[in-house]
């Protein structure tokens, strides 16, 4: 940065290379584009684009493969987790990580997801919880807050019938196999950047070995929740929040001693 | 090179070895299972990967990843296991990608039981998955060609980016029989173009099934079929027995293509000119064999352990030009040759009735024989 521009303006913000040059193909105020962005930046700072297959999943989220300028792949609905395994135990020195939602992740794919966990999988997990099925127009998931309307929970979800919702980052956490398990949001800059570190610590985890690493990553959905983004946004504040209170459900000793 | 006494499932699972096979994922099912047990032990103790995993979908979704690095990777498992496995046989299809599976069937439909069967014919040969698609299908009748089959499944696979599935059964899996195993292939140190391994000094690579555009969509249709009629052209495999004087052919597939050349040879013993055709590839089917010994034959009789499964192929080929007739046991009871032995001799009189549908007529027979 020599040129005589650069005194005058200083860049401080720019598209990582490791995000392609795509328009997005996310509704208004969606926070995946955030989250895309997040990792995109890790990897880069990692340098670690080039060793970094991405496995996406099922939902508004199958074209992550569109954004970033890394190896991908796009598993079956809640498999991403397998197929993160099967990359990884063949390039076992690769760095590879799952892009998934709530209703990829904590439904159809429940028992993946905690059978890679359970097996201690040196794969890293991004999960977006927007408390529904995005891509199929707002349905009820198993993350959806008891009360919320769905287009399959019309009067609210009723626990009696629909039973409650899965803390995911809570069940994770608990499994001996786990190494880093935490829960972050998306809903202000203060909680964008501790969700970055988070991510950070996240591939450190997997860089160094240390086995299977899942940031939970609140998020909203203002289409299908029927808000407008800043509302969405404090919707995710005051009501996600409460059920799904932020923190770490499991750091490894290991992984205590990551300093960033 | 020596021959041993191998089990079929372990003499499959150390040919894969040999033929260079990098991750195995499977489940426990019987009468699979051994191959499972064998790999656990060998593939570690050779530094290649192992996987016991959580569920069939899982496994085979494994193996889809795993395919994903331009590896030779494979998985086993037995029908109920194998109906499981069917979403990820799909999308592999679907992206394009190398990988062996192995069938060893069972009695069903449901859990059935743990006795051998070939009520996997439909769901393997004609689809099982969604969509346009065709799996290669290899079809072992010993210990042997199973170990030589799959061997080729591997080579196939990639030859084809397509899925490969040896077809056996409980029997197969669980004789034991001499043979000789393949030579070691080294692994593969140079992987397709295709193969999502970094991109490292090269432009990004994404492998997926999905395409929202019809067009496209459609597009990836028409290359599996114009590949589909490749593998039909160069790869279909098929072993005949005593055709040459032969007026009636048997027809039948692995383990009831063994037996019913027991009960071919008693016949000829006894002066009855009665030959063999066995399918090697289910998957091309060998119409044109077929076809041809249609043309030649006084009358077909296709021999299967399920109610006639490829029976409809082999109509389908031989194109009314005579009588096919059918005899199959199911649920897992195998017949005793001596069955179709009777069989052979009854086509061989004549006169048969021809009404109908030849699996109406055998379910009449078999009525009258309770």
């Amino acid at each position: 940065m020599t040129d005589n521009m650069t005194e005058l303006e200083t860049l401080v913000y720019e598209r990582p290379d490791t995000l392609t040059e795509v328009n997005t193909h996310y509704c208004p105020g969606c926070t995946h584009g955030v989250a895309h962005r997040l990792i995109a930046e890790v990897l880069e700072e990692m340098g670690l684009r080039e060793k970094t297959i991405g496995v996406a999943s099922v939902g508004c989220s199958v074209f992550a493969y569109n954004y970033f300028n890394t190896d991908f792949v796009q598993a079956p609905h809640g498999r991403a987790p397998a197929m993160a395994t099967g990359i990884k135990r063949t390039l076992p020195d690769h760095t590879v990580f799952t892009y998934q939602g709530d209703g990829d992740l904590a439904s159809i794919g429940a028992a993946e997801i905690t059978h890679a966990a359970a097996r201690g999988e040196n794969i890293t997990v991004i999960f977006i919880n927007n408390t529904n099925y995005g891509m199929t127009g707002g349905q009820m998931a198993p993350t959806t807050l008891p009360g919320q309307k769905t287009t399959t929970s019309v009067n609210g979800r009723d626990v009696e019938s629909q039973g409650y919702p899965i803390r995911v980052a809570e069940f994770l956490g608990n499994l001996d196999g786990s190494s880093y398990v935490v829960r972050r949001a998306l809903h202000d800059p203060k909680n964008i950047r501790l969700a970055k570190k988070a991510i950070r610590t996240a591939f450190e985890v997997q860089q160094r070995g240390l086995g299977f690493s899942m940031v939970e990553l609140l998020s909203i959905c203002p289409t299908n929740w029927g808000m407008k983004p800043t509302e969405a946004l404090q919707w995710l504040a005051d009501k996600m929040v409460t059920y799904y209170p932020l923190g770490d459900y499991k750091v490894n000793p290991a992984v205590a001693e990551i300093k960033l | 090179m020596t021959r041993e006494l191998m089990k079929g499932n372990e003499a499959v699972a150390e040919a894969a070895i040999r033929a260079g096979v990098t991750a195995y994922f499977g489940y426990p099912i019987t009468p699979q299972t051994e191959l499972l047990e064998y790999m656990s032990r060998r593939m570690p103790e050779l530094g290649r990967a192992f996987v016991q995993a959580e569920s069939e979908p899982a496994a085979i979704n494994m193996v889809y990843g795993a395919a994903c690095t331009g590896r030779r990777v494979m998985t086993s498992s037995s029908s109920p296991g194998v109906s499981l496995m069917m979403e990820g046989i799909s999308y592999i299809a679907g992206t394009e990608l190398p990988a062996v599976i192995v069938d060893v069937m069972r009695g069903g439909p449901g859990l059935g039981n743990i006795a051998p069967a070939q009520g996997d014919y439909n769901q393997i040969v004609h689809g099982g998955g969604h969509g346009d698609y065709h799996a290669i299908v290899l079809a072992p009748a010993t210990v042997q060609e199973s170990v030589d089959l799959t061997v080729l499944a591997f080579d196939l696979a990639e030859k084809y980016r397509s899925v490969v599935v040896v077809l056996t059964d409980g029997s197969i899996g669980q004789m034991m029989e001499p043979c000789e195993m393949p030579p070691y292939q080294e692994l593969k140190t140079k992987f397709p173009e295709w193969a999502t391994t970094g991109a490292e000094g090269r432009d990004r690579r994404v492998l997926t099934s999905i395409n929202l555009d019809p067009a496209a969509q459609e597009d990836t249709n028409f290359r599996l079929m114009y590949r589909w009629q490749e593998i039909e052209a160069n790869e279909i495999r098929v072993k005949q027995y005593y055709m040459d004087d032969a007026k009636i052919a048997v027809v039948g597939f692995g383990s009831s293509g063994r037996l019913a050349l027991s009960a071919v040879r008693a016949a000829r013993a006894e002066g009855i000119p009665v030959g063999l055709i066995r399918p090697i590839t289910l998957s091309p089917f060998p119409r044109q064999v077929i076809h041809e010994a249609a043309k030649k034959m006084d009358s077909l009789l296709v021999v299967e352990t399920n109610a006639g499964q490829m029976l409809e192929d082999v109509m389908l080929a031989g194109e009314n030009q005579c009588p096919v007739e059918f005899y199959g046991r199911m649920g897992g009871v195998v017949p005793y040759p001596d069955e179709v032995l009777d069989e052979i001799k009854r086509v061989a009189k004549g006169n048969l009735d021809t009404q109908g549908h030849p699996r109406d007529r055998w379910l009449k027979r078999m009525q009258r024989n309770k």
